[in-house]
């Protein structure tokens, strides 16, 4: 037994004793094995979140905001959502992590230290929007199977990294390039070392975009780990999971990826609508690009009461995928007329925009304040659920808040 | 030859006398030890064993008000079966969010069977599947529910 272990052993047994509990077994405990008495099972404190967010699930760990929460115009760490399909990765050495370049369509494979990508290209910095592909998924009906997320799977950070493009180009793309999938170091639920929990991709297009990120830095610091220190890919505007955590390397790929979770049903809606709770064979399934049109009022918490004769200021962040919000209302009578708020242009393009407005109440009594973006090519946010699909994606249905007048 | 003896005679009686001190300290020793550990002195009282065992099995099962304590899955039949089976690679968190009806959790356990390792639930699968669509059957939400659990609070500005 070497002498650290003795001491962790001797340690172990003492704190035992000093709470009273005999752990048995103690000394055939495996290695790195903590029991529940030592651990911090706290994922507030784990993850830096605030006590307000809402843990769906601890294994793998899922983790959403609520709408008032999102309120800062930048989302930081502690209201950002978090959504693994794996286990996080331990004992991360950022000296010696490298990121492999490969694939079908590489013209020469390469592997690049991180401090070779932060020196060799050039850095850029950009707001971008990542929601989650079943952000809103708890709404349908049937049901839809997964983490039941309500509206808090969606975040804007600032994220620091290297184009994708430009690691991409440095290893040289040949003329067959169809799409680039990731791969990462996080693992697997089953413990099975041959199985990614995940690794999905995007196509060249969208690979080869100025704000696609290679990232290693969320709002001016290094990306907290359940993010996906110490690298990770940022693509805005598309499903969250595009965006891989923890990536290692990303292959070119001669044809679509076909990693974990880009086949079957994971990430894809029905080709053609299909009516509620329909059976839709795999081949029939596309697979999810640019999210829909989307908002949030995130000022007022839902639940104020005010007096009556007092305006409301209403604020909140409005988001389009690939394309910009052109226009922002409400409605304070389920629909029936929609005022506009006014809404900003995006800090930059695949950042979520703010909107805001100044709510008068005619008279006293329960209303509910409907919000309403509009896309640049005209789409809208539905107020009832849009198509329903398989797996519950793309909800995009108005959000909306309580308010009484008194 | 007296003087040798006399040697001998003080010899063992400060012997005796460090053997003395020695089980004296050694006493207060293990009585400190075993007062810091159990202050109570709960051991002679007349306990039942399990205050000493905080961490052991029939603990970590124990259920209140209808619910499985340690994953907080509802107490009925088939319960251990869905613990045994179903919370090893995920949570339970993840089994109780859920809502289907039979054919459906029949498909997400193949799924899992094909793709993520869950074995062969054998006679347990329809234990299994007839506890989740009893206690966690799907409730009819329609096109879009009406807001519910609102807390109303005054907006001070």
């Amino acid at each position: 037994m070497e002498r650290r272990d003795f001491v962790k052993k001797a340690a172990l047994g003492v704190s035992a004793a000093i709470a009273g509990v005999h752990i048995v077994f103690a000394d055939v405990m495996p290695k790195g094995y903590e029991p529940l008495l030592h651990q911090d099972p706290d994922p507030f404190k784990l993850f830096g979140k605030d006590k307000e967010m809402v843990v769906l699930n601890d294994k793998p760990w899922n983790i959403e905001a609520k709408a008032h929460l999102l309120d800062d115009k930048v989302t930081p760490n502690k209201y950002m959502f978090v959504r693994n399909n794996g286990l996080i990765p331990e004992n991360i050495d950022v000296n010696s992590w490298t990121l492999t370049i490969d694939g079908e369509s590489v013209k020469q494979k390469k592997i690049y230290t991180l401090s070779e990508l932060k020196s060799k290209f050039k850095q850029y910095t950009y707001q971008l929007t990542l929601e989650c592909g079943g952000n809103g998924r708890s709404e349908f009906d049937p049901p839809a199977k997964g983490n039941q997320w309500t509206v808090g799977a969606v975040s804007c950070a600032e994220w620091t990294g290297v184009r994708l493009r430009d690691v991409l180009e440095d290893a040289g793309i040949k003329d067959t390039a169809v799409y680039i999938g990731y791969h990462a170091a996080d693992r697997h639920l089953s413990g099975d070392p041959d199985k990614e929990p995940i690794s999905r991709g995007a196509p060249m297009r969208k690979a080869l975009q100025d704000e696609t990120l290679l990232a290693f830095k969320m709002n001016g610091e290094d990306i907290p780990l359940a993010h996906g220190y110490p690298l990770r890919l940022v693509a805005g505007g598309w499903p969250a999971s595009v965006s891989g955590k923890w990536v290692n390397s990303i292959s070119i790929r001669d044809k679509i990826h076909d990693g974990t979770k880009m086949t079957g049903t994971a990430y894809r809606v029905p080709c053609n609508p299909v009516a509620p709770g329909e059976k839709v064979k795999d081949e029939d399934m596309c697979i999810i690009e640019s999210m829909p049109v989307k908002s949030l009022i995130t000022y007022p918490k839902s639940g104020a009461i005010i007096n009556k004769g007092k305006k409301l200021k209403i604020r909140g962040h409005a988001w389009a995928g690939e394309l910009e919000v052109a226009k922002m209302e409400y409605s304070i009578d389920f629909g029936s007329t929609w005022m506009k708020c006014s809404v900003e242009k995006p800090a930059n393009r695949l950042a979520w925009q703010h909107f805001s407005a100044t709510v008068d109440f005619p008279k006293k009594g329960y209303y509910e304040v409907w919000a309403r973006a509009t896309d640049t090519r005209r789409g809208s946010q539905p107020m009832i659920l849009p198509g329903w699909n398989p797996k519950g994606y793309l909800n995009n249905a108005c959000h909306r808040i309580a308010v009484k007048v008194k | 030859m007296e003087k040798e003896e006399q040697f001998r005679y003080q010899a063992k009686i400060i012997y005796r006398l460090m053997v003395i001190v020695f089980s004296m300290v050694g006493l207060v020793t293990v009585t400190g030890i075993y007062l810091i550990t159990d202050p109570t002195l709960s051991v002679f009282k007349k306990t039942t064993p399990e205050s000493l065992y905080i961490l052991t099995e029939e603990d970590e099962e124990r259920i209140e008000n209808g619910i499985h304590l340690r994953t907080g899955l509802i107490e009925a039949e088939g319960l251990m079966e869905v613990v045994n089976n179903c919370t090893n690679c995920h949570s339970s968190k993840l089994v109780i969010q859920n809502r289907m009806n039979k054919e459906r959790w029949i498909a997400t356990i193949r799924w899992m069977q094909e793709t993520q390792n869950l074995w062969d639930l054998g006679g347990n699968e329809d234990i299994i599947v007839s506890y989740l669509v009893t206690n966690y059957p799907p409730g009819k939400k329609g096109r879009r529910e009406i807001l519910t659990n609102i807390e109303w609070y005054d907006l001070q500005e």
